[in-house]
């Protein structure tokens, strides 16, 4: 029986026009010659966009001579990759053991509520996407968030409202 | 501003601890403060001593020493200028010397002996206190003698597994290989530890030191330090003191005019748990899912991109500078029985005074929980503790005197792990807990083995049976939650999978009246 060619050709990635290939070529370039680059590059890449495009998949398995399948792999077994935008600030709230000791699950739940959005979800007005983290290294003075760069230990729930409040520009 | 002033040495740390908690805008209302007052100070953003209820700790050097201030905040600094802290005047947040601090006096800091007192990012205060003695001695000695002094150290790996730095060591020297590595597993992902991220924010030169002194003994020419992506501010601090340590010719080409060289770069993590595990960490470096791979071969004799590699954790190596400043026996002097030297401890959770303790190995857990500790933040009676991360059994009162000694935990079915100690009080419910720990491990499991990958969802099904059920099926399911804890302990392939049982068990030995009567039935 003939195969068709057509079916050898992988399934095209749907093309982004929001995404600067160029830009991200670029990048590639820089990191490629590294031992073990799959994930200096895709750092790159998420620090630059916000995220990991699907459409720069293909791109990462040629450049890294990866099949899409290995680079995939890689990008949803690590938390920190996105694969779709976030909101403008990144809320990180941490889950862990010592953080729950003193009341983390219910900054969490406050959390969710003042942003109106769970877990990997982004408030409506898409300023805030709500992230869990296991363990920000401050297991002293929980619970703990970080928004963007920025640490905050013993997290009330009014000291998370200023903070977001803070990052909104309402003082 | 009168040049006549004495300039008055001012600290403030940079520990991301103390930034969480105010730390840059009270160092910038202390330069505004002492601007706007025409007097002439330094400001200094030193590490963090490790008492974290007092951050932002201020100190200011005084003839008699370093006097503290905290926790201070920004409505507070006016206030300290007014009382004229700057001599070391008194104050509502006045806590005299700070090395007098009992908290700090009680310590005995080998590793941390620099921590909060130096300037972590500047290498002349590093080498004014000690700092690269040990690299120096060890360009001295041959690269066997090295390992026979981490070896008669009695150094184990501080990362959990406890295995002998020494041997691992001997192990890579001994493999022939045209290149070998030198891995630092910097990701510190246990819940209450916070030890190597102060190694690495607060004193990254003794890292540095520590992984060049181990490229030496086994013949290494390049290192990573693999660092979680959580901490930021440790991936800049490393990668600020290796620009350093370059430029000094402590890192590089023919070190110190020597023929080794060593060449050093970080590389960030993406937020994986399983990372931590030796083996998963080597495949994530090489860019892959982070995966366990099966042992053998062991890392030391086909490791990073399949060539020998040394890895080891951030406190490891970072003892080595102090055993080959001081000697191997000062370190074993210190410790009981096999377990040698010092442990950083980290109190962590709800507990009074939070922070870095490091003792000889052989302190028990009362003495931490309650001379350093102070009992719990809320006030209420502890009900249960943590050691050893979320891998680590919860260990309820009646064991508080046991020695943190790695064989004397072992004996009471505990582990030290990284040394990171988690205080609940009695609020806690430790049938949640058993749940969570389940939990974690199906969220955080690589996927490689079954009992981990889907034990672990079926133990959160099975815990949330037992929770829910009426007493009669209770027991039916603890004694298939038992089963199913077995099975992980025994058939997977890593920590992950067989140490997740040791909460969920000791949960159910020590707390059986959370889960239900079934549990307190089954206990009788």
């Amino acid at each position: 029986m003939q195969i068709e060619p057509s079916s050898h050709v992988p399934q095209a990635v749907p093309s982004d026009p929001s995404v600067d290939l160029n830009q991200v070529r670029i990048i590639i370039e820089e990191f490629k010659t590294l031992p073990g680059a799959m994930l200096p590059v895709l750092h790159a890449i998420q620090d630059a966009l916000g995220y990991v495009p699907p459409s720069v998949v293909p791109l990462i398995a040629d450049e890294l001579n990866l099949s899409r399948a290995e680079v995939h792999g890689v990008i949803s077994f690590y938390h920190h990759f996105r694969q779709q935008p976030a909101g403008r600030h990144i809320v990180q709230i941490c889950r862990a053991e010592a953080c729950q000791a003193v009341g983390a699950d219910a900054l969490a739940a406050h959390a969710k509520a003042a942003l109106g959005c769970d877990f990997h979800g982004t408030s409506s007005d898409g300023q805030f996407t709500l992230e869990p983290v296991y363990c920000l290294g401050q297991c002293a003075c929980g619970p703990n968030m970080q928004i963007d760069d920025d640490l905050h230990a013993r997290v009330s729930n009014d000291k998370f409202n200023r903070v977001v409040r803070a990052k909104r520009g309402v003082q | 501003m009168s040049a006549l002033n004495p300039v008055v040495t001012v600290y403030v740390p940079r520990d991301s601890t103390a930034l969480a908690l105010g730390a840059d805008q009270v160092a910038a209302d202390i330069t505004e403060q002492a601007r706007q007052r025409g007097v002439n100070i330094k400001l200094i953003r030193n590490g963090s001593r490790g008492m974290f209820w007092l951050e932002p700790l201020v100190e200011v050097a005084t003839a008699e020493g370093r006097i503290a201030y905290g926790p201070v905040e920004t409505e507070d600094v006016a206030g300290l200028f007014d009382a004229d802290f700057l001599n070391g005047g008194q104050h509502r947040l006045a806590l005299g010397l700070v090395e007098e601090i009992p908290y700090l006096k009680k310590q005995e800091r080998l590793t941390f002996a620099r921590v909060g007192i130096t300037d972590p990012l500047s290498l002349e205060d590093y080498l004014a206190h000690e700092g690269y003695a040990g690299l120096r001695r060890a360009l001295d000695m041959s690269s066997e003698a090295v390992v026979q002094e981490v070896l008669d150290s009695g150094l184990r790996g501080r990362g959990g597994a406890a295995f002998p730095t020494g041997i691992k060591w001997k192990t890579v020297a001994a493999t022939q290989a045209a290149q070998k590595y030198i891995v630092c597993n910097a990701d510190e992902g246990d819940s209450g530890t916070f030890s190597d991220r102060m190694v690495m924010e607060d004193d990254p030169f003794m890292l540095i030191e520590g992984m060049t002194i181990a490229a030496l003994a086994v013949g290494a020419s390049h290192g990573y330090i693999y660092v979680r992506s959580e901490y930021p501010h440790a991936i800049a601090a490393l990668n600020h003191a290796i620009v350093s340590a370059s430029n000094a010719n402590y890192l590089g080409e023919n070190i110190l005019g020597s023929h080794s060289s060593f060449h050093l770069e970080v590389r960030k993590g993406a937020g994986a748990y399983i990372c931590g595990e030796e083996t998963a960490l080597l495949e994530s470096l090489e860019g892959k899912r982070g995966v366990v791979r099966a042992k053998p071969p062991l890392p030391a004799i086909e490791g990073l991109f399949g060539k020998p590699t040394v890895i080891n954790n951030v406190i490891s190596l970072a003892s080595v500078p102090v055993i080959l400043a001081r000697g191997a026996a000062f370190y074993k002097n210190y410790g009981m029985g096999r377990s040698l030297g010092t442990l950083p401890m980290q109190l962590a959770g709800n507990i009074r005074h939070g922070g870095l303790v490091e003792k000889a190995f052989g302190v028990t857990l009362r003495e931490l929980l309650i001379d350093f500790g102070g009992g719990t933040a809320s006030g209420k009676p502890i009900r249960a503790v943590q050691v050893g991360g979320p891998l680590g059994p919860y260990l309820p009162p009646s064991l508080f005197d046991t020695k943190l000694d790695y064989e004397a935990m072992a004996a009471v079915g505990g582990m030290l792990g990284h040394g990171g100690i988690v205080v609940f009080d009695d609020s806690v419910d430790m049938a949640k807990q058993a749940r969570y720990a389940m939990e974690f491990c199906a969220s955080e499991s690589c996927g490689k083995c079954t009992p981990c990958r889907i034990g672990s969802t079926r133990g959160v099904e099975v815990i949330d049976k037992i929770v829910a059920g009426e007493p009669r099926q209770a027991v039916v399911q603890i004694k298939l939650l038992r089963d199913l804890c077995d099975t992980m302990v025994n058939g997977s392939l890593c920590a992950m999978g067989s140490m997740t049982p040791l909460p969920v068990l000791s949960a159910l030995d020590h707390f059986p009246e959370d889960f239900g009567d079934g549990a307190l039935n089954q206990a009788a």
